[in-house]
């Protein structure tokens, strides 16, 4: 057994994908129609077979109150391994990326959460080698 | 207005010490923030309903202020009520 795909909630697959691939530059890997929504994947483009990234409809009535209450408290819906949190941060924030907090050393990591303007915080961590 | 009571009362708790510590640090804080901060810089690994307590406490001493922008909520510290013990005891005419 292996994992081969992650997902992230989305309210709004075409803004979504148009925000993971242009703002945050991962590529488009699958978008297979299924009734209203697509199976719509995309991947690193540093990794393109590895994990898949799919962007989910969020239409279950528990989905938008379970991402409100992390977004009001700050909690990332998932995470995001960089090499650089700084030059990633300055690069979001360059393309209009709101952060709810700047790069910040949490013990062996350095950490930041972004807005994925589709109901979710997002982190992107780096953790030192030990 | 919080009486002078309230501030020690919240002051006495050492993991309420350690959040100002580190609000002390930069301000606009979301809980997930301080929570990572207390577990990884100060292995405090309360409950995150534990460390929200801990917020209303301090805030309702007006040590902190909490800011609503949009859909995300940050903790601020204010320093106020700390200056109005320092003018008390440490001013001397």
């Amino acid at each position: 057994m292996r994992i081969y795909v992650t997902s992230v909630l989305v309210d709004d697959q075409a803004k979504a994908l148009a925000f993971y691939t242009e703002t945050l530059g991962f590529v488009k890997k699958n978008d297979v129609p299924l009734g209203e929504a697509s199976w719509l994947t995309v991947v690193s483009p540093d990794d393109r077979d590895g994990t898949e990234l799919l962007l989910e409809p969020d239409g279950h009535p528990a989905a938008k109150p379970f991402k409100a209450a992390l977004v009001a408290d700050g909690i990332p819906f998932t995470s995001f391994a960089v090499d650089d949190v700084d030059a990633e941060y300055e690069r979001l924030r360059a393309r209009g990326v709101r952060f709810t907090q700047p790069p910040t050393d949490m013990g062996p990591a350095r950490t930041a959460v972004f807005d994925d303007t589709c109901g979710n915080l997002i982190q992107v961590v780096h953790v030192a080698a030990p | 207005m919080a009486g002078v009571g309230d501030v020690f009362k919240a002051l006495a708790d050492p993991t309420r010490r350690t959040i100002l510590d580190e609000l002390a640090d930069r301000d606009d804080q979301t809980l997930f923030e301080i929570c990572s901060r207390l577990l990884t810089k100060h292995r405090l690994d309360s409950t995150r309903q534990a460390i929200s307590q801990h917020l209303d406490v301090l805030e309702a001493a007006r040590l902190i202020e909490v800011r609503r922008e949009g859909r995300y909520k940050f903790h601020s510290i204010n320093r106020a009520p700390l200056e109005h013990i320092a003018d008390r005891w440490l001013e001397r005419s």
